[in-house]
């Protein structure tokens, strides 16, 4: 048996470790972890990324990996950063080494239950990237809705049936709340564009200070579409404006990718499961308001290009 | 007692070789004709395992040790190259 795995992709991050076939979340850790040659801390909050990298006795880190609870993780961050300020002052560590600390948290990790600790963080203007993969729901633990899940969505816990049509609240403006903080980096990338997300990354993890970086993480399995498409999803997203790219930088806002016409949400909604019970009779009322969000949302993103 | 007294956490040395065979999960399996791939690459990056990396002669080459056959290389691959069959 030879084995000839990619060995530039892997450096940091194994393959053999147990994420759904068809999952986007290795390719972003890959893309983020491969955008700098320094030496990175990995802190991993309770998670898809977490539980699938780490099956006892394995592991598919190749990096120091530190796992924090789901609400956590901004904490542990700030420790770590703490812990080399301190021997860097005791003569422990060279003056002049860089070392990132990377933190990986899903959006339940991030949005719901660990908001508090990366609100703290942030605002004490630690030297951390924040990189949440966005499945829009609880994945882990089986398709429960979180902050991120939209309006409308089928989950486990708001399912979709003669009284219901789904989650009945919006989802959550966490971009907003991160650049409320006033730091310095925060971005919004989509795993379907790689080189997109590299290019984000490579800019945050070369300033100091907190950084943020929203990634959208089609999921297989909550979002119900064949494990061969989350490139295709990903692109959808964007192209209907539903996920668009953007960052922060400075006090100004740039958006990295737009078209003349967006193509209308349906065209995405239409490609998964969780959305089925749309597209039966009364759902028209329920696609209308999402798509009123969604122009409300980019009128408001480019409204903050021009000021 | 103070932090460095205190006992190092477990370690989990990285062994690539002890590493769980993912490609037992595989249900469809990917093939490369080898004629039609022009060897861009674009497959390498959003392969959730990173399995597929470059033979002699510059074209695509997946491992079936660990692809899982979720095909997502399939869906990107510009030229179409790479076709999914039934695992066999």
């Amino acid at each position: 048996m030879t084995l000839i795995v990619n060995k530039q992709l892997s450096s940091k991050l194994a393959p053999g470790h147990s994420t759904c076939a068809g999952c986007g979340i290795p390719a972003i850790a890959r893309t983020v972890l491969g955008a700098t040659d320094d030496p990175v801390v990995v802190v991993n909050v309770t998670g898809c990324l977490e539980v699938t990298s780490t099956l006892y006795p394995y592991s598919a880190w190749k990096v120091p990996w530190i796992h924090s609870a789901f609400e956590n993780g901004g904490a542990t961050a700030a420790g770590i950063d703490g812990a080399v300020k301190a021997l860097k002052k005791k003569n422990r560590i060279p003056e002049d080494k860089k070392i990132k600390v990377v933190v990986f948290a899903g959006d339940g990790g991030t949005y719901d239950i660990g908001l508090q600790s990366l609100s703290g963080a942030l605002e004490r203007q630690h030297d951390f990237l924040y990189v949440c993969y966005d499945n829009e729901a609880y994945m882990n633990t089986g398709g429960q809705r979180s902050g991120a899940t939209p309006y409308g969505a089928d989950t486990e816990t708001t399912p979709a049936g003669k009284k219901s049509f789904g989650k009945k609240e919006k989802r959550k403006d966490l971009m907003s709340i991160v650049i409320a903080h006033h730091l310095k980096y925060a971005a919004q990338a989509n795993v379907a564009y790689l080189n997109d997300l590299k290019t984000k990354a490579k800019k945050a993890l070369e300033m100091e200070g907190p950084r943020f970086l929203l990634v959208l993480q089609p999921c297989t399995n909550l979002w119900k579409f064949p494990t061969s498409q989350y490139v295709n999803i990903g692109r959808l997203a964007t192209e209907t404006n539903f996920w668009p790219l953007w960052e922060y930088f400075d006090g100004k806002y740039k958006i990295n990718w737009a078209t003349e016409n967006p193509k209308p949400l349906e065209v995405f909604l239409k490609t998964q499961g969780r959305f089925k019970h749309l597209f039966k009779p009364g759902g028209e009322k329920v696609i209308a308001e999402m798509q009123k969000e969604v122009e409300e949302n980019w009128k408001r993103l480019v409204n903050f290009v021009e000021v | 007692m103070n932090w460095e007294s205190i006992e190092e956490g477990a370690t989990i040395t990285h062994d690539i070789k002890k590493s769980p065979r993912t490609g037992d999960w595989r249900y469809m399996k990917p093939a490369v004709d080898k004629k039609t791939c022009i060897g861009c690459g674009q497959c390498f990056a959003p392969c959730p395992e990173a399995c597929i990396d470059y033979d002699s002669e510059r074209k695509a080459d997946i491992d079936y040790d660990i692809c899982k056959g979720c095909g997502v290389c399939a869906t990107v691959c510009p030229q179409h190259a790479i076709k999914m069959t039934k695992n066999t």
